[in-house]
């Protein structure tokens, strides 16, 4: 054993110089990345306010959770209802916009790219939704109904809980065209056109038979990334409601696990109760990426 | 040498019949419209002039271009609490410095995953790509606790700091490196008796170009478009999409000058974009994960 980690303390050595270039970024990884989630597991089964020290509490945090709170497992269902929509509805947005613009002469390609990925381009660029979905019937939505007499008088969008919903659904839809359409862009470019021709040769008749036998399964590796970054963009539609719901939104009726995690992260300052909260929400998220990706390596079999 | 992707239109492999190519392009013009609209309402509300914001019913193109809301935005901020200028200066700063030390960091520390074999490697990489897996709002309440700490509260660092140690960059960099820097040069460099950092400065950094360019792309991305942050409550460190959400809630009267920094802000990642994407697709080529 001991001469395991003499040896082991070797190579260390051995290797410094490698563990030189790792060690700006692993160091600051380490200290803003991977400690605060270790942190964040063992501040949840505290109490802790910031001003006073933690207390041990066992689980008591994650059962008030899942038996006392409401207004969490309401979250749950939003934050379910959201992900399951945004994620695989913008994964196939993407891979379809990919797909068909591929084939287009490239200065089309280049200019429909951009237009496609501008939404997820432009940061906080949904808060033109603001405007069009305005409160007053000087909104642009609600001038456009009450001008053809859908409606008699204005709708307040992001108040209503029978629209908030749908809103932030088809808005992060809008803004869910970003790193995996540009993965699966590459992906497709990738493809070598001998495959085709083999598969034309094979008998592949139409090219829906074309996408699944020999497109999907060439470019698998960019439909694994395209889909952790699909995910994690997906649990990220949180910071949409609190911009244009505001928090806590109307009834809570776009609540969802991330603005659940703000309201007493960063309002109430119950730190140990949120940190179960964001806890749960690490948990979910690698759990989808893992379950994920299963499904992915199955596809084209 | 560096190999060279193919990015030319692929031959067909099976026929296509016309019907459907007319309704693929009908398709790709209805996803642009609907893309771009937004985006258009936007743009043309920045050149509006006020009275127009209440015609009825609102119209989305606008009859008399002004620029009138680009003056009225920086008037209006000069003679706020805090000037425009701070919050520009302190986006741009943001922006700058985060970027740069992220490129060079996460590059350094790519090409040693990448280039050099050593024990734990595969462990620290596989704990950045779980990274990839779950956002940072996971790890918001723990980084509050160690800022404060660390006293880097009210500073730029618990922005800037952080964004030098990004996942998805570091990911990116190992990935393409690993499969565009050839060991052999790397090698005949070193028999030569070049110093490592000269390799990697010298020889491995150039070859990557797309990489960093696309890295560079990520971080602008990033840090341009930050908001708030619960790291930062002094108003003369907050950015320019703070700014922008204040001017937003005066309403109507304001929708102009708010237009005008919004169309402002999405200039500048619009813009890198313009000039890098043949860089960043040619990155994403070996952005692939292996199950």
């Amino acid at each position: 054993m001991s001469d395991k980690i003499s040896k082991l303390l070797h190579e260390i050595k051995r290797n410094r110089k490698s563990y030189l270039f790792v060690a700006p970024y692993m160091i600051l990884f380490f200290c803003f990345t991977a400690l605060p989630v270790i942190i964040s597991i063992c501040l949840s089964f505290t109490s802790f306010n910031v001003l006073e020290k933690p207390v041990f509490i066992g689980i008591e945090n994650y059962v008030r959770l899942f038996l006392a709170d409401r207004i969490f497992i309401d979250a749950i269902g939003n934050t379910f209802i959201m992900a399951v929509i945004i994620g695989p509805v913008g994964y196939l947005i993407c891979l379809f916009l990919a797909w068909m613009i591929n084939e287009l002469p490239r200065l089309w390609r280049t200019v429909l790219t951009l237009i496609f990925y501008a939404p997820a381009l432009s940061g906080n660029v949904y808060f033109i939704f603001q405007y069009i979905f305005n409160n007053d019937s000087q909104g642009y939505m609600n001038a456009l109904l009450i001008r053809y007499g859908i409606i008699q008088s204005p709708i307040l969008w992001f108040e209503n809980p029978t629209y908030m919903m749908p809103l932030i659904i088809g808005i992060a839809l809008w803004t869910s065209v970003g790193t995996t359409f540009l993965s699966f862009i590459a992906g497709l470019q990738g493809i070598p056109s001998h495959l085709y021709e083999a598969a034309a040769i094979d008998g592949i008749k139409n090219r829906w038979q074309e996408l699944w036998y020999v497109t999907l399964p060439s470019m698998k590796p960019q439909l694994m990334f395209g889909a952790v970054m699909s995910i994690t963009g997906a649990f990220g539609v949180g910071s949409i409601v609190t911009a244009l719901c505001k928090l806590p939104s109307t009834n809570y009726a776009a609540h969802t696990i991330f603005n659940h995690l703000e309201d007493y992260g960063g309002v109430r300052f119950e730190m140990g109760y949120a940190s179960a909260i964001a806890t749960i929400l690490f948990l979910i998220m690698i759990g989808s990426n893992k379950l994920i990706q299963k499904v992915i390596s199955k596809v084209g079999e | 040498m560096k190999k060279k992707i193919k990015l030319s239109r692929r031959t067909r492999g099976v026929k296509r019949s016309y019907i459907t190519d007319i309704g693929i392009y009908f398709i790709l013009l209805l996803f642009g419209l609907i893309m771009a609209l937004p985006l258009v309402y936007a743009v043309c509300n920045s050149i509006k002039p006020l009275e127009e914001f209440f015609y009825f019913p609102p119209r989305l193109f606008v009859e008399n271009p002004t620029t009138k809301n680009f003056k009225d935005l920086f008037r209006l901020m000069s003679n706020s609490w805090v000037p425009f200028g701070r919050y520009i200066f302190n986006t741009v700063f943001i922006t700058a410095v985060g970027t740069a030390g992220h490129v060079i960091i996460a590059s350094m520390c790519a090409f040693a995953m990448s280039k050099h074999k050593f024990p734990g490697q595969n462990l620290l990489f596989g704990m950045v790509v779980l990274s990839l897996m779950f956002s940072s709002a996971v790890t918001s309440i723990p980084n509050f606790l160690i800022f404060t700490k660390l006293g880097w509260i009210d500073s730029y660092k618990s922005i800037i700091i952080p964004a030098f140690s990004s996942s998805l960059g570091l990911y990116l960099m190992k990935q393409f490196m690993d499969q565009m820097v050839p060991d052999d040069i790397l090698e005949a460099a070193r028999i030569d008796g070049a110093k490592e950092i000269y390799v990697f400065w010298k020889i491995a950094m150039p070859m990557v170009k797309p990489a960093w360019l696309t890295l560079i792309m990520f971080s602008v991305q990033g840090l341009w478009g930050m908001g708030s942050s619960i790291y930062i409550r002094r108003e003369d460190l907050k950015t320019v999409n703070y700014a922008l959400s204040q001017i937003m809630n005066g309403g109507i009267a304001r929708a102009g000058a708010a237009a005008a920094a919004q169309v402002l802000m999405m200039f500048v990642p619009v813009l890198i974009f313009i000039f890098t994407q043949s860089n960043i697709i040619e990155t994403m080529s070996t952005s692939g994960m292996k199950d």
